[in-house]
């Protein structure tokens, strides 16, 4: 089932993927182990003529036995996803001196990025605001700010494994790195009004030299 | 209660009394479920609608699409254009038009279709069903006593529910259509018309769910003083049959639940119609859409395991009879529902965990969350162990206990991906979620209430359902249902988002074209195999076999009551001796001891 994954370009997302598969195939094995057992005993213990069920109201050590495996499981999966998590999503553990920061914002039904521009303020003459298409150097530490003006929206790219929802009138932090150069889809993942199916932006991963010419290109010196 | 003596015995009742304005518990469960099965058909209705979409975008739907080939050429050729002749003269044609014009489903009204699926499902059939059905019908019954504690709010509660599908109902035919912001309304979407373009649709929406509340409050509060004050002598906390343990343990969840959600719509009506900003901001200041979220989840997570609870009961009676077995672990299938009820209050952030929440609070509600594994272990192991060294009889309540069971399991497994933070980045709000809800509600509840229904029909109306539709009503949703949502979990690993219109816009998403076109095909199957069930219900009801008074050779109270069961239920109000599963009792004649049946033997409450 899992071939269906799009492929990853973020430096995080085979920490995600890895966390997907190892849940895929415990979950899988003991689907597999249950429904073996469920159909197991729906055959020998069917009904038979002149066989008559045994009495058994429970097994203590059973309900401990099996009380404490699952526990143990959930608090050593928890364990491997805390550090996962904290370093997509929790701003203090972000890599520090980004190469790009840009501000996205989701707005009915597009999304506006905004780049400061050579003197890296945001607010200033330099600002370019582009829709829908978002441009980044490959191998390079990306923050984005994002935001919203309407309602409530969600960046989402699947190849980056990435998923934030965008609030109004307010920031959230995120960050990525991309590893592979290419095109890729930014859809709407939250609920946004009739035009929320369609809402979409690019994600554009630039070779080096060619994102310094698209900046060459955007503020010519 | 002592004026019940009296009313047990021939007591004429005008057909008001009798069947409309009824203050007698089995009659408010039957409407209730009569209530229910209505309400399915519209749900299941509005489904088919958008399922439509997702596998033929932008294509005229079949008969409906017939209707824009009438206007255009004026012939009647078909039955359908004959249909479509009448409605057209009347003024429904303006609705037609504006939500699907040219027959082609509009994307604003998709996201209506979809809000209001989910809207009458969760509050219009699964929770009208399993607790006010079930609830009304089985807790005096199989408690021992002739009525709930309060008639009257009994009645009530199901008059409030009736007010509150009337209201719903209305909200399709406002203008600007009704509610079309999800069926978790998520602000400022919900709170501002000018986001959806819907005015009163949504006011309607909040208002009904309010008056729902209401039925859910009264209902509540006379299940558990019924429970806690009106057992049969001998009936002792520990000799409950497990479905009214999950009915009194839901009936504490609705108390406690649904007047938060009550309190969210007031606030959200507020925002509407006086702009007091509670879930928004203004330049000057305002509130916070996560607000919303908050208080919407706080209730909506204990929403989701009163959805499930009563199915995990009915599922516990029915494979226990059906082994002809005791319960395995009769104690720990208790303690895990109430543990299942307690951490259904402390996991709703797990809905949140992408919505700007604090991160480090999602990793506290990820363990939270990934606890409620073991609960859910505990009851899984815990049927396996019931039917270990059982008489398994196949009858039709049994494949539906079976189906909830094997269904349940992959909708419990599938929601360890989701509780985990990391993997929930990438498949939160796609069809990997649309999936297991439908595992957990449709594949567990659904398959429970059809397996109870099915097992109380005669004790309910006197005579049996109809054995062959039932089988083939089993097998044809057994199957339609998982070629419809088991593909939905590939959708999701796939990236696929929910609550869109056409997946085909996406350049990711068009190896699903063909997937999407199958569950289309199965989602429509599955659809008409539920006109089998309701034809063999209401068939039956007049026309079914006669039902001896235990025909299942039950334990439990509700079949020592004669049948059809008479105004207060039984002669004499029965004392209890023993728990309920007592099946395959050693050196017994019968494989059944009545819970009444008095003997030197000890009383066990199970272990």
């Amino acid at each position: 089932m899992l071939q269906w994954l799009p492929e990853n370009v973020s430096t995080f997302g085979q920490g995600v993927d890895n966390l997907f598969y190892a849940i895929y195939y415990i979950t899988l094995i003991t689907l597999i182990l249950v429904m073996a057992t469920l159909i197991t005993f729906l055959i020998k213990y069917r009904y038979q003529e002149g066989k008559k069920a045994t009495y058994i109201e429970g097994s203590t050590t059973l309900e401990i036995v099996w009380t404490a495996a699952t526990t143990v499981i959930v608090f050593v999966l928890a364990m491997f996803s805390y550090p996962q998590w904290n370093k997509i999503k929790s701003p203090t553990s972000f890599p520090e001196n980004p190469d790009v920061v840009v501000q996205v914002s989701g707005k009915q039904f597009n999304w506006d990025m905004t780049y400061p521009g050579p003197d890296n303020e945001f607010g200033t003459d330099d600002d370019l605001t582009l829709e829908n298409e978002l441009h980044v150097p490959v191998n390079a530490v990306v923050h984005i700010q994002l935001t919203a003006v309407d309602v409530i929206h969600s960046f989402f790219v699947p190849q980056l494994r990435l998923k934030q929802d965008a609030l109004p009138s307010r920031f959230i932090d995120m960050w990525f790195e991309a590893t592979k150069a290419g095109r890729y889809e930014i859809p709407c993942a939250e609920l946004c009004g009739f035009g929320h199916s369609g809402m979409l932006g690019y994600l554009n991963v630039h070779a080096q030299t060619d994102y310094d010419a698209w900046l060459q290109e955007r503020w010519p010196q | 209660m002592h004026d019940n003596e009296h009313t047990s015995h021939h007591h004429e009742e005008s057909f008001i009394r009798k069947y409309l304005f009824s203050l007698d518990h089995k009659m408010i469960g039957k409407q209730f479920l009569i209530y229910g099965l209505l309400m399915f058909f519209l749900g299941g209705g509005l489904a088919l609608l958008f399922r439509w979409q997702l596998a033929y975008p932008d294509q005229p739907l079949p008969i409906i699409g017939a209707s824009q080939q009438y206007m255009d050429e004026g012939e009647v050729v078909t039955g359908a254009d004959r249909m479509w002749e009448r409605i057209y003269e009347s003024e429904k044609e303006e609705w037609l038009e504006i939500n699907m014009p040219n027959g082609v489903v509009d994307p604003a009204f998709y996201n209506m279709l979809f809000t209001m699926h989910a809207t009458v499902m969760v509050f219009f059939v699964v929770v009208p069903i399993l607790v006010g059905a079930f609830g009304n019908f089985l807790i005096p019954l199989m408690i021992g006593t002739r009525d709930m504690a309060f008639p009257i709010l009994n009645m009530l509660s199901f008059w409030f529910a009736v007010l509150a599908a009337v209201i719903m109902t209305i909200g399709f035919f406002v203008p600007g259509g009704h509610a079309a912001a999800g069926w978790t309304g998520y602000a400022p979407l919900s709170s501002d018309a000018q986001w959806t373009g819907v005015e009163w649709g949504q006011i309607l929406w909040g208002l009904s769910l309010f008056v729902q509340g209401l039925s859910s409050l009264v209902g509540s509060i006379n299940y558990i003083t019924t429970i806690i004050n009106m057992r049969a002598p001998g009936m002792t906390f520990f000799r409950l049959p497990l479905v009214i343990w999950s009915l009194f343990i839901v009936a504490i969840l609705l108390l406690l639940a649904f007047p938060v959600l009550s309190s969210a719509i007031v606030l959200l009506v507020f925002d509407r119609l006086a702009g007091t900003t509670f879930f928004t901001t203004t330049a000057e200041g305002g509130g916070d859409p996560l607000l919303w979220q908050h208080l919407f989840w706080f209730f909506g997570h204990p929403e989701v395991y009163i959805l499930i609870l009563p199915g995990m009961g009915i599922a516990s009676e029915l494979v226990a009879v059906f082994s002809r077995k005791p319960i395995f672990g009769y104690r720990s299938m208790v303690y895990a529902m109430i543990a299942i009820a307690f951490l259904g209050w402390i996991v709703w952030g797990h809905h949140m965990f992408q919505s700007g929440m604090r991160p480090g609070l999602g990793s506290v509600f990820m363990t939270t969350t990934m606890l409620i594994a073991v609960p859910s272990a505990i009851k899984t192991f815990n049927w396996l162990g019931t039917m270990f060294k059982g008489s398994i009889r196949f009858t039709t309540p049994m494949l539906h206990a079976i189906a909830f069971v094997s269904m349940f399991v992959i909708g419990g497994l599938s929601g360890i991906y989701m509780a985990n933070t990391p993997v929930d980045i990438f498949i939160h709000d796609t069809y990997y979620i649309v999936a297991h809800i439908h595992y957990v509600v449709f594949g567990g509840s659904l398959f429970a209430v059809f397996g109870g229904i099915i097992f109380w029909f005669p004790k309910m109306y006197g005579r049996y359902m109809n054995d062959t539709l039932s089988k083939i009503h089993f097998w044809l949703t057994f199957v339609a249902f998982n070629c419809t949502f088991f593909p939905m979990h590939i959708l999701g690993v796939g990236g696929h988002m929910r609550r869109i219109s056409n997946p085909m816009q996406y350049e990711f998403l068009q190896g699903f074209e063909g997937m999407n076109i199958f569950i289309t095909m199965s989602a429509f199957t599955l659809g008409f195999a539920q006109l089998i069930l309701v034809f063999n219900f209401f068939w039956s009801i007049f026309r079914g076999k006669v039902a001896e008074q235990n025909p299942w050779h039950v334990n439990t109270l509700e079949w020592e009551a004669p049948t059809p069961v008479p105004h207060g239920n039984f002669g004499q109000i029965p004392t209890v001796y023993r728990g309920p599963y007592e099946y395959s009792v050693p050196d017994e004649e019968d494989d059944w001891i009545p819970q009444t049946r008095p003997e030197h033997a000890p009383a066990t409450g199970g272990d």
